[in-house]
């Protein structure tokens, strides 16, 4: 199953390559991960997304909880949760296309960042799904770049992270 | 705090003193040289001059391991580090104290490929507890005081600080901090008492109860309150490889050693209890075989690990209680004391009956006629030799099973071995760190041809430092456990397990200054053992020439469960 963790950790170099290495070392799959400063400089946020049976999430917590620079863990998947992801996506439009390409990005809501003659570069945010069926939504032969974030993630309501 | 300022090498030994370390295994290089010179200049810190990087981390291991005591060694930048490396993952994997000091270029150098520079800190990143890189020469002395913080509690382990050559070269305050804080990191000492509770509801209603313990027992020294625990409730008790001496070896209620190697009656009972209290141990392959072979018995388990991650990772645990083992064993004795029940007295003389009938198996038996020296009668006439009150390291292997088969270990840290890493070349530069935490005490270094060749050259150090050790060498001119292997799973084809173009071992002991004695017939075990046990100020080489076909039982074969084990009366 398909899980999304928050991470409170340290900002110090190296932090990030021990979660990194972490995952390698004991076989766990990232699917996505982000990591930035938080309002309190000497945090930084991770989110990162993963897959494994129950037993494999509760060890890949446990795991992250024993790394001395982790300050806090949460598996955002256990209660009701926010997700979004950012994507720059650069598509080829010349003639009929740029209608069609302006009417897909207006449908999910994207905007266009960037115009030349031949092309559009789109911003468009969401959950990874709604990126996913965006891309799937385009004609293939028109996509000349893609850029994705991957999921940063929060809890609903009063549920918060913080030390 | 002075106005002085000191200097970052300056500043590393006055870490150390603070930190009250006293011995500190290493080997000089470039970007150590000032910390070296600082060395030079004081008496408090006494440094032991080693033959090879990896021989100052077991050293400093093995000195851990007899003492309790943060193992420190250093060594210099690149190669330095790289041949430490096998030394760190070996105490981490046995969960070992250390802090291991490593020269670096200087700052400005970092990412130039310099000359011997290397990545310390990514290069021992999977195989350490924390590391640290020193930019700065005021963070000097706070890293220290965290990396000893870190080494110490909580599960502990291997810690390294990396530092540049510039920053033990720049000057600053020096002031070594009272205390050491940090939000990210504040391990569970205390057990949940609700678990504690149900721990011992679970205990109290046990027919077939078991004690599993580990190296989390000799850890935390908590083996008084384990005997206590053990004999108010007249459980059985069984080790770990890393958990011998853990409960005294020869008391009536221990079965020996569970395990691949482990004893019958070990095995059957951990394979057959309704109710199993494992304590500083982490069910891994060698001690539970198969998970799901071991999952077909219902039992209900109780886990007390300091380590949460080590709870619920191989096999599923109804009672997990996480704290310092020493702490939650008080605090079950405690509980048990206070609802003053015992266990059901029928079922546990029941289930004692079947034990003893396990037991009388005796399958640790082998023929000892013969003419050639079998390798368990070595180790035999070392405990009685020794009057079972000598500290053992090993290397790995047969010798290494048979050591903790046949020495009866009735004391915690007396029984030094690697156990999780299994790195051959442990036993000689351990038994270095063992003598050095306990001077005047006999240490026996059991190893084997293989094995001993892998750190050889520490004999060199034995002779600088007069350790008089005593290495046991049971000489088979095989790999032993890998010809085993092969006998028993790859059809009799002992691919480069032959040790050929052996040296002589009395005449290298002769070149390093040492006594060597070859001993070559059963007769001769005994006296020669005594002999050179007499000798208090040398270092003796017994080359024991054992019999080549002599292999460990009982065994688990790979993948099968505990209960499935290969006797030696069933070939």
């Amino acid at each position: 199953m398909r899980h999304i963790i928050s991470i409170l950790l340290e900002n110090e170099s190296g932090a990030l390559s021990r979660v990194a290495g972490l995952f390698s070392a004991r076989a766990y799959n990232i699917e996505s991960l982000t990591v930035a400063p938080t309002e309190d400089a000497s945090l930084s946020r991770m989110t990162l997304v993963t897959s494994g049976s129950d037993e494999v999430i509760e060890q890949i917590t446990k795991q992250l909880n024993k790394l001395i620079e982790v300050v806090k863990v949460v598996d955002l998947s256990e209660a009701a949760h926010i997700e979004r992801e950012l994507m720059l996506i650069k598509v080829r439009a010349v003639g009929k296309d740029r209608e069609e390409v302006k009417r897909m990005c207006d449908i999910f809501r994207g905007r266009i960042l960037d115009v030349t003659d031949g092309t559009f570069t789109i911003e468009i945010t969401g959950t990874g799904s709604k990126l996913d069926a965006f891309v799937e939504g385009m004609d293939k032969t028109l996509i000349l770049e893609t850029v994705r974030t991957g999921a940063s993630g929060i809890g609903r309501g009063e549920r918060i992270l913080k030390i | 705090m002075s106005d002085k300022e000191l200097n970052g090498a300056e500043i590393v030994i006055r870490c150390l003193q603070e930190e009250g370390v006293e011995v500190v295994f290493g080997y000089p290089g470039g970007a150590v040289l000032f910390i070296y010179d600082e060395l030079f200049k004081q008496d408090k810190v006494k440094h032991v001059l080693v033959r090879h990087e990896q021989g100052a981390a077991h050293a400093a291991d093995g000195y851990s391991r007899a003492s309790n005591r943060v193992g420190v060694c250093l060594v210099t930048s690149g190669p330095g580090i790289t041949n430490a490396v096998t030394g760190i993952a070996t105490a981490y994997m046995d969960s070992i104290p250390m802090v291991i000091l490593s020269g670096q270029v200087p700052t400005n150098y970092i990412g130039q490929d310099a000359f011997q520079e290397c990545d310390a800190v990514g290069i021992t990143r999977p195989c350490v507890k924390h590391n640290f890189l020193v930019r700065n020469v005021a963070d000097l002395a706070p890293t220290f005081k965290k990396a000893f913080h870190i080494a110490r509690t909580g599960r502990p382990g291997p810690v390294l600080i990396d530092i540049p050559k510039d920053v033990t070269a720049a000057t600053c305050k020096f002031e070594y901090p009272a205390q050491v804080s940090m939000r990210s990191y504040s391990p569970v000492v205390r057990g949940h008492p609700g678990q504690v509770k149900k721990a011992v509801q679970l205990l109290t209603e046990a027919k077939r109860p078991v004690v599993y313990t580990g190296g989390g027992v000799i850890l935390s020294d908590a083996s008084a309150e384990l005997l206590e625990l053990v004999k108010m409730l007249g459980l059985p008790c069984t080790n770990t490889l890393m958990g011998l001496g853990g409960f005294p070896g020869t008391d009536p209620q221990f079965l020996g050693m569970l395990g691949m190697h482990g004893t019958y009656q070990a095995n059957m009972a951990m394979q057959n209890c309704d109710v199993l209290l494992a304590i500083g141990a982490r069910f891994d392959d060698r001690v539970i075989g198969n998970p799901e072979h071991f999952g077909q018995v219902p039992r209900k388990i109780i886990h007390v690990d300091v380590d949460p991650s080590s709870i619920a990772k191989r096999v599923k645990v109804d009672v997990p209680i996480v704290g310092n083992v020493k702490d939650v064993l008080e605090d079950l004795v405690r509980t048990i004391k206070a609802v003053d029940e015992k266990p059901d007295r029928q079922a546990l003389k029941e289930w004692w009956e079947q034990i003893d009938q396990w037991r009388s198996r005796d399958c640790l038996a082998y023929a000892k006629t013969g003419n050639i020296i079998k390798p368990q009668w070595v180790i035999e006439k070392l405990y009685e030799v020794t009057g079972g009150d000598c500290f053992v390291t090993s290397d790995v292997g047969q010798h290494q099973m048979w050591a903790a088969q046949y020495y009866k270990f009735d004391k915690p840290r007396r029984w030094i071995n690697s156990g999780g890493l299994g790195t051959m070349g442990f036993g000689l530069p351990a038994a270095m760190g063992v003598q050095f935490a306990n001077p005047g005490q006999t240490v026996a270094c059991v190893t084997g041809e293989s094995s001993i060749q892998m750190c050889l050259q520490e004999l060199s150090t034995c002779k600088q430092y007069r350790l008089p050790i005593k290495i046991i060498n049971l000489n088979n001119r095989y790999m032993g456990m890998v010809r085993q292997w092969q006998q028993f799973f790859h059809g009799n084809r002992y691919s480069e397990s032959y040790m050929d173009a052996l040296p002589d071992f009395v005449k290298l002991a002769d070149g390093y200054g040492h006594r060597g004695v070859r001993i070559e017939k059963p007769a001769d075990v005994e006296p020669a053992l005594r002999e050179a046990f007499s000798r208090k100020d040398e270092l003796v080489f017994m080359d024991f020439m054992t019999d080549q076909t002599e292999n460990v039982f009982p065994m688990v074969p790979g993948g099968k469960g505990i209960s499935e084990m290969i006797l030696a009366e069933n070939l």
